[in-house]
């Protein structure tokens, strides 16, 4: 642990705490040890630069590919999660950097995915799934009208807003959202910063992945680090600029560690 | 695959002022690749007409033109479903040629002989059936494992499934033929004896009817009850009429098509009775209605059930589906398990129909049904496909085959014709999907 995250330790216990995790795929250690943990109402960033293992470490949460190591705690139990399904169980959601959509069915198809609502025979009860998901990306995205096409046909806005309301509808508890903005414009990229900074208040856990450090540092609250497959450290939004944030992504090295000189270098 | 309109478009009440063909089919929510299927099988049955001066649309043909397609349909509902998953079946000839030796020899020998318990006993078709579609579910629920759960491609195990069933076929009766089979048992291959009759015919048209206006006030009434914009009325009503005038004509012109003079006679003489004027009506085949039942079934199971959910969010997106914490490994299976379910029930229609099992039956049958999917507007690259347009693409393939013949096509062309057709129906439906796009 290091100092700047005991600093931030709250008294209540993580939402979720995942503890020396570790994945290799062959030989290469795609995640080493890494310890990170998220508290309700917290976003936590998960930044660093590609292949540094971010979203494998997230993969191994979610359930879509189990970690090879180390344990994971949801409010303080220690659970097993090896595929989707147990993840949701555990309140576990995922919005994934390509979406995953099912391109070919439409919203209400897409949001009900694995967890279809049906009638009293075992039937898909298609209007309420329609209107629910009405209600939800209503509330999400007030543009949207396009319930009945296959979502290959949307926009990126709107394919990540059904994706965000399968995530949400189902009253997550911890919430993973993995570059959500990386397919979108200006506006769009609002309207999700607005929904994080709401679901925050509505007390749910986030990690936020991203390897766009502004997106991070405007709405993290702490900020873990990886590179190299390997934590470099978890520190406080507030006690660190963005420069030494890049220190630790590009370099590794903890604000207290690195130099006055490494820093113009990397800035300049 | 539904069409693509914004919401707000549907709430019209009167009749469409633009009557542009696509608002047209926009108010009535048809797919318009099923309605250009439907159009390009009538051009093809009009041009057949003309060409074997009226013979083409004559009750008797379009008649034999429906027990024909029977057996193809029947198994071109669950290709639709295994090709939408992104895989392929290419031993069904094979599962339809053991699974019909092994109903025959049920009902020839094992139940009779065997058992010791004499031929054309009541329950021998209904123990034969259910013994061959046991043994095709088997059959496809082996492939499927070996797919799903080895992850050994489709094409590979169904190609080895192809020779394995087949050689099977051969070893299990030496290259005897089979038969002559039960004597209910052939009435699922359809004849005059295997047909409803005229009042069967028209109580299942009136079923029919009442079930599709019932789906139509149903569907209105739960988005009623959901504040959906609901389709209008008028369409509803033409969709309805039009329904219920294609079912009404569909029965008449079977129950128009007596029955052949001699068998009618020998009908006549056998329940005392005497023929009406024109002849004996034969109605709806037995086949033809199995074929019906099972395109109804199949298409629940694709649109209302959570399998066909799987299935095609499967096809769209396998990742994506893996994700959603959907079983695809056992929904995959579920695909080839149906698939030999189908090939069994089309093995007794074929061996019924011939009255006799052989060692090569169904022989290429996978290819005429693989056509009829793909014709049918099923896509190779997953995720679309419909089963009414495979059943469709079985009548279709079946017109083109049994129009050349009765206008005297040789053999070789009506070959290269039908591969054509294949071809260049599959490159235009691919070329319209781009401009779509």
């Amino acid at each position: 642990m290091t100092a700047a995250e005991s600093a931030t330790a709250t008294p209540t216990a993580p939402i979720v705490e995942m503890r020396n995790i570790r994945v290799s795929f062959g030989g290469v250690h795609a995640v080493d040890n890494v310890s990170v943990d998220l508290h309700a109402g917290e976003v936590v960033g998960l930044v660093g630069g590609n292949g540094a293992g971010k979203s494998t470490l997230i993969r191994a949460l979610s359930g879509a590919h189990p970690a090879d190591g180390g344990e994971i705690y949801v409010k303080g139990e220690k659970v097993s999660i090896s595929n989707p399904r147990d993840a949701r169980t555990y309140g576990i959601e995922t919005i994934y950097q390509t979406l995953a959509l099912a391109d070919n069915v439409d919203a209400a198809a897409n949001m009900f995915l694995g967890r279809e609502i049906t009638t009293p025979l075992g039937s898909l009860d298609d209007a309420a799934m329609e209107s629910a998901t009405r209600e939800v990306i209503g509330r999400l995205n007030p543009n949207f009208q396009r319930f009945k096409v296959p979502v290959k046909s949307l926009s990126g806005g709107q394919r990540q807003s059904v994706a965000i309301a399968r995530a949400v509808h189902f009253n997550a508890r911890i919430l993973i959202m993995d570059e959500p903005t990386a397919a979108l414009g200006p506006a769009e990229t609002a309207q999700v910063r607005d929904l994080v900074t709401e679901l925050k208040s509505q007390g749910i856990g986030i990690f936020l992945i991203s390897h766009d450090i502004h997106d991070v540092f405007d709405l993290a609250d702490r900020i873990s680090v990886m590179l190299h497959g390997k934590l470099v450290g978890t520190v406080d939004k507030d006690k660190v600029t963005k420069d030494e944030v890049l220190a630790m992504i590009i370099i590794g090295k903890l604000p207290e560690q690195v130099s006055k000189a490494e820093l113009e270098t990397l800035t300049t | 695959m539904p069409e693509v309109r914004p919401v707000t478009e549907a709430t019209h009440k009167g009749a469409p002022s633009k009557r542009s063909m696509r608002s047209l089919l926009a108010s009535f929510e048809i797919d318009g690749r099923l309605l250009g299927m439907v159009l390009a099988l009538a051009v093809v049955w009009v041009v057949f007409n003309i060409v074997s001066g009226g013979l083409f649309l004559s009750p008797r043909n379009l008649w034999n033109l429906s027990v024909q397609s029977a057996a193809v349909a029947i198994m071109a509902t669950g290709m639709v479903l295994v090709i939408v998953s992104r895989n392929i079946d290419l031993s069904i000839g094979s599962i339809l040629a053991v699974t019909a030796l092994v109903m025959g020899l049920v009902q020839t020998e094992w139940i009779p002989i065997d058992l010791g318990l004499g031929l054309n006993q009541p329950y021998i078709w209904i123990v034969a059936l259910a013994v061959g579609i046991a043994l095709g579910a088997l059959i496809g629920a082996f492939h499927g494992f070996l797919i799903a759960y080895f992850g050994i491609p489709s094409f590979i195990v169904t190609l080895g499934g192809l020779l394995v069933w087949r050689g099977a076929s051969f070893a299990l009766v030496s290259g005897r033929t089979i038969g002559p089979l039960d004597s209910t048992f052939q009435l699922l291959g359809g004849g005059p004896r295997g047909s409803l009759g005229e009042t069967l015919s028209w109580l299942v048209a009136a079923l029919a009817i009442t079930g599709l206006v019932y789906g139509i006030v149903a569907s209105r009434r739960r988005r009623r009850r959901y504040g959906f914009p609901l389709r209008a009325v008028w369409a509803d009503v033409t969709l309805g009429v039009i329904g219920s005038l294609v079912v009404a004509g569909a029965v008449g012109i079977t129950n128009s098509y007596p029955w052949p003079p001699v068998l009618a006679a020998e009908y006549a003489k056998e329940h005392g009775i005497t023929i009406p004027p024109g002849g004996i009506p034969t109605g709806v085949a037995i086949p033809v209605l199995i074929a019906i039942a099972i395109a109804v079934v199949v298409t629940g199971l694709a649109t209302r059930r959570r399998f066909g959910r799987y299935v095609y969010s499967i096809g769209g997106n396998p990742e994506a589906a893996e994700l959603a914490g959907i079983n695809t490994r056992l929904t995959i299976m579920k695909t080839f398990i149906l698939m030999g379910v189908l090939a069994a029930i089309a093995a007794a229609v074929t061996s019924a129909r011939l009255n006799a099992a052989t060692n090569g039956l169904g022989t290429g049958v996978e290819l005429q049904v693989i056509a009829a999917a793909v014709i049918g507007g099923t896509s190779f690259s997953g995720g679309v496909g419909t089963i009414a347009g495979g059943v469709l693409g079985a009548v279709v393939m079946q017109s083109l085959s049994s129009g050349m013949v009765l206008i005297g096509v040789p053999t070789a062309l009506q070959d290269i014709v039908v591969g054509a057709v294949l071809v260049t129906a599959v490159g235009f439906d691919s070329y319209l999907r781009r401009r779509r796009a």
